[in-house]
């Protein structure tokens, strides 16, 4: 199931048109399983003797608990660590790691907070996703790192890792990384603190490995807090990363079976999974997030750096609360995409009146290659359809756009205001882009 | 020599890397409404193929080297310095190290989007320190006003009219985003005396070249005399720029916005747009970096809404110290548009070379004379149904759609000893292909085989029409001398009739309306039978006749459509068709025998050769 996800996915990437202006490239986290699955396949391929086996199990909501013994007999000769697999850290603090625990126990634990509804760093979500590996018990517990910015990599190391690492950074040592240079030639030995004593050799050779392995599957980020020795082998007990999903083509091989999770505490409405789905099959981009659905002020915006200014916009007249979506059209959508994605946000904004009215704003920059024409069509189609509720809850619409045929495309907008029953103000590029911001929130929300 | 604050000017050359036929026009008419001498594309690099491209320049076509690799085409070109990279993202690291490494070269611009960020890295740390420039990737690319377009940016050619982007203005602009470039230039041609020159530096978290690496080459040139920039919430490029301003390194007039400022309002997974986007800490807000700017004194509008608001003050303010002089508006050369968008615009109209009545696949699907494919099959037109369309351009009743079947069931083989089977059999052997085989068959077809059906039919109606009498008919052609078509077999005699004669008179005997003018013939043959017994009527005579007496009574032709018929040689068609079948047969016959070269036994000549006494010259 899951590679097929990814399979999947891959495809997408594939058909994304070269003129798709808004990416979704980025910086993604992935599950404590996952690191360590990887970390245990293969960074032996750059440190002969690292021993760590990953017995690492990814208990979700569909996981039969009875029949996991049987495939992973390790759940009843070892102790256990149960913990939260979801994007989130601190969860020791917030209570939510079993430590130490027999299998019994630790079916129950899962038993028990599978589905449950916590709050983390003020962002309530379910849990649905824990990591099942073996406990290690340990004393020493050092911290590793390594993060990437524009002039390299830097590793960060300590002797004093797990929760505190935070509290004590000033003695957590940086070693820069030079992105072009590599890390041949750097001298970790002397950078490292005193009082490694024989650790030293290790761990020295653990940095140069791990370095080697991050920078060759794809990491951006890579924390292990902490790693500890047991019978004189590194183990790693906790790890943090993000993959650059850029890297998917170059990847298939090291992130087989390998799927990004959303973010903890975001589950997507019906609307939005709507959206995400046409936006999935298409080489345009389509992008929906519902931030408050009581709000009036709605927005229709075409391209990913005029979507954000006009947002900014609203926040700026200080309408932050108003604001009831964020998204985007862009990468020259066909007429039924935009036909299904103003009907979305017309059905949206359309279920309760509002005594003081909504607005609509239908904005955009003055196009590159993209047919305004041709996207209004669907917009036309949709607005037409919603005629009655647009009415009924008295919505103004405010239009402005350029680009390819957008005089045609104004016109199909000006014509629609003659005969739909709501007002339609409409504008090109003679307009400043987010003019119609203020003219809209000055008319209708007074 | 360039100044190294200059990238690009109006000799500026340049290599496309990748066959995007499109970008090369539209920077070729840039070049061209900028008046440019010659155009900006030295030559187009594109791995598939190497050759030459055509393309226009202004109402002519000119032609632009291809080569495969970039060390071919930078050898033949070194006065070109720049690369505009159409390679994939799978390719554009390696494409873009290439040109890095090629010491002609000193700017690349990478468009593909979704390079990976430790690519990007390299190629940024690569160009730095060979003293070069990567704009992108993820970008459009940028524009030197009335000097160099990289690829399609500014979109549409009516767009660079409407913001004057044909020759310089003053003010030097750089942003993140590439879709908010035109919108950009828009508001600073409304503004101001419009855009000097204006980069995106790609929406990546990486770009190659920075903002602050811009803004510094606008502060080096003195043809500049303001700088506006449009920053994102995240990272740390503004602040480099801010301590370029705070140290004096930025002595224009810088006017900047930074976008996102409705971050702290959204959810804290929204993604943006852009991956570069996504501020971690309070002092990467949108809100922290405009405050910032403010304090290091650029020029800062309130909200996105006033940026306009704040180029046009400053542009005025430059004007009335007189750093800035009136714009001396040039004669923007017209483009032509281009055919095929003027014709869907129905602005051009023009007379067509060639006509076609009978079948039609401009739309979603083929029409037989007015019928769609899928009706005529619904229909079950059959092939005779689909020959009235297609030569007659008619629906045919059904039973004379039937009759053409018939014809060709008939007319279909006739062995391999006729002429025309011989030859084809002979041109297969000779290993000859299937069609050549076929024409040589066919090219046999003619007044003594398989011809004689428009005869027939033409010598028959005239007689018939002329109210000739079927024995003055006959004497008419005997005293010309002439053999009347359509009658005569060279082995089949009323004694040994020809069955395929009997099969179509019984067919229309019995389905026509009226057949006169197979009673006629049949008057004619009981005379000429008279004189000899193989003066029969043959085949194809039957079938002229026939054909015009359905013609003449199934009520689909008028009388001038049928003169019309006769007069253009339909019929011999109707042999030829069925004819191919058993030529087609006879050839894969032969084919599949492995038949060796066909040579006439030499017993079966009679070599008559002249004496030497005979071809002597006897004066």
């Amino acid at each position: 199931m899951r590679k097929a996800v990814s399979a999947r996915k891959f495809v997408n990437k594939k058909s994304i048109k070269a003129a798709k202006v808004v990416l979704d490239m980025a910086q993604r986290g992935i599950r404590e399983f996952d690191a360590k699955r990887m970390l245990a396949k293969y960074l032996p391929e750059y440190l002969n003797d690292f021993s760590y086996k990953g017995n690492l199990i990814l208990v979700g909501p569909e996981t039969n608990l009875e029949e996991l013994a049987a495939d992973y007999p390790w759940l009843k000769s070892e102790r256990l660590v149960v913990k939260p697999d979801q994007l989130f850290g601190k969860r020791g603090k917030h209570g939510l790691v079993l430590l130490d625990a027999r299998w019994e126990e630790a079916k129950n634990y899962l038993k028990k907070n599978m589905g449950a509804e916590v709050v983390v760093g003020g962002v309530a979500g379910r849990l649905t996703h824990f990591l099942v590996e073996p406990f290690v018990p340990h004393k020493e517990e050092y911290y590793l790192a390594i993060s990437s910015d524009y002039e390299g990599d830097c590793i960060f190391f300590s002797r004093e890792g797990g929760v505190l690492v935070e509290d004590n950074w000033d003695r957590v040592v940086q070693i820069k990384v030079d992105i072009l240079k590599g890390i041949d030639d750097v001298d970790i030995k002397s950078a490292l603190p005193a009082g490694l004593a024989d650790r030293m050799e290790e761990i020295e050779k653990f940095i140069r490995a791990l370095y080697r392995f991050y920078a060759d599957s794809g990491f951006v980020y890579l924390e292990i807090n902490p790693f500890t020795f047991t019978a004189g082998r590194i183990v790693p007990l906790d790890m943090v990363a993000k993959l650059d999903d850029a890297e998917e083509y170059w990847q298939r091989k090291r992130w087989e079976g390998l799927e990004f999770p959303e973010p903890f505490g975001r589950t997507l409405s019906e609307e939005e999974l709507f959206i995400k789905e046409i936006d999935s099959k298409t080489g345009a981009s389509l992008k929906l997030t519902i931030l408050n659905p009581q709000g009036r002020v709605w927005t229709m915006v075409a391209g990913g750096g005029a979507s954000v200014i006009y947002a900014d916009t609203i926040c700026d007249l200080g309408f932050a609360e108003e604001m009831s979506n964020y998204g985007e059209y862009s990468g020259d959508p066909n007429t039924e995409e935009t036909y299904y994605y103003t009907k979305t946000i017309l059905d949206l904004m359309t279920r309760e009146p509002d005594p003081q009215g909504k607005v609509l704003l239908i904005g955009g920059a003055i196009a590159n290659f993209t047919d305004v024409a041709k996207t209004f069509r669907g917009v036309v189609m949709a607005l037409k359809e919603c005629q009655e509720r647009l009415r009924e809850c008295n919505v103004k619409i405010y239009v402005r756009r350029g680009g390819p045929n957008y005089e045609l495309g104004l016109k199909l907008m000006r014509e629609l205001g003659g005969t739909l029953g709501v007002s339609i103000e409409v504008y090109g590029p003679e307009m400043h882009m987010t003019h119609i911001v203020p003219l809209a929130l000055g008319g209708a929300c007074q | 020599m360039k100044p190294s604050y200059a990238i690009f000017d109006k000799n500026t050359k340049a290599f496309v890397y990748g066959y995007q036929t499109n970008a090369i026009q539209r920077m070729l008419d840039f070049d061209y409404i900028c008046g440019r001498e010659s155009p900006s594309i030295a030559a187009i690099i594109n791995p598939g193929r190497a050759g030459i491209h055509k393309a226009f320049w202004g109402t002519k076509e000119i032609l632009l080297p291809m080569y495969k690799t970039i060390p071919l085409a930078a050898g033949a070109y070194p006065e070109a310095d720049v690369m505009v990279n159409f390679a994939s993202h799978r390719s554009a690291f390696d494409t873009t190290m290439e040109a890095l490494g090629t010491p002609t070269i000193n700017t690349v611009a990478v468009i593909a989007e979704g390079v990976p960020e430790r690519m990007a890295r390299v190629m940024a740390a690569t160009a730095r320190k060979l003293n070069k420039i990567v704009i992108g990737p993820a970008t459009v690319g940028g524009i030197a006003a009335g000097a160099f377009r990289i690829g399609n940016t500014a979109g549409t050619i009516e767009n660079i009219i409407a913001s004057k982007l044909y020759r310089p203005g003053c003010v030097g602009f750089v942003s993140k985003s590439g879709g908010m470039l035109n919108e950009a230039f828009n508001i600073i041609s409304r503004n101001s005396d419009g855009v000097y020159e204006g980069i995106a530096i790609g929406g990546d978290r990486y770009p190659g070249s920075t903002l602050l690496d811009h803004i510094l080459r606008y502060e080096a040139n003195p043809a500049i005399k303001m700088i506006a920039c449009l920053g994102e919430l995240g990272g740390e490029d503004e602040y480099r720029i801010i301590k370029a301003l705070q140290e004096g390194r930025i002595k224009k007039p810088l006017v900047a916005w930074v976008t996102g400022t409705c971050s702290p309002f959204l959810p804290s997974s929204v993604q943006f747009g852009h991956a570069g986007a996504k501020a971690d800490t309070a002092k990467e807000t949108a809100q922290a970096k405009n405050q910032a700017f403010r304090d290091a004194g650029a020029y800062v509008p309130d909200s996105f809404d006033d940026y306009g608001d704040k180029v046009r003050q400053v542009y005025e303010m430059l004007r009335a110290s007189g750093e800035v002089a009136e714009v001396v508006e040039p004669e923007v050369p017209r483009l032509p548009m281009d055919y095929a968008k003027a014709l869907s615009e129905g602005l051009i109209r023009k007379p067509t070379t060639f006509m076609c009545t009978i079948s039609d696949d401009s739309g979603d699907e083929v029409l037989y004379g007015g019928l769609r494919l899928s009706d005529v099959l619904e229909r079950q037109m059959g092939i005779g149904g689909v020959i009235g369309l297609l030569w007659f351009k008619k629906e045919l009743p059904d039973y004379a759609a039937k009759f053409i079947e018939l014809v060709l069931q008939i007319t279909a083989d006739h062995g391999p000893a006729v002429s025309g089977a011989h030859n084809a059999i002979v041109a297969s052997c000779a290993g000859k292909d299937l069609i050549s085989s076929l024409c040589s068959g066919l090219l046999t077809i003619g007044p003594r085989f398989g011809g004689a059906i428009d005869d027939a039919a033409r010598e028959f109606k005239r007689a018939k029409e002329s109210g000739l009498p079927p024995e003055r008919f006959v004497a008419e052609m005997k005293r010309k001398g002439v053999n009347i078509p359509g009658i005569g077999h060279r082995i089949k005699s009323l004694k040994n009739p020809d069955k395929r004669v009997q099969l179509l008179i019984s067919y229309a005997r019995s389905q026509f309306p009226s057949t006169e003018l197979l009673d006629y013939a049949l008057q004619v043959e009981q005379l000429t039978t008279a004189k000899k017994g193989n003066l029969i009527l043959n085949v194809d005579g039957c079938i002229g006749i026939l054909f015009l007496d359905l013609m003449n009574s199934c009520g689909a032709f008028t009388k001038e459509e049928i003169d019309e018929v006769v007069k253009l040689g339909y019929l011999n068609g109707l042999f030829a068709l069925g004819r191919s079948i058993g030529l087609i047969g006879h050839i894969l016959d032969q084919k599949r025998l492995g038949s060796r070269l066909y040579r006439h036994p030499t017993e079966d000549i009679a070599y008559m050769l002249p004496s030497e006494e005979d071809i002597k010259c006897k004066r």
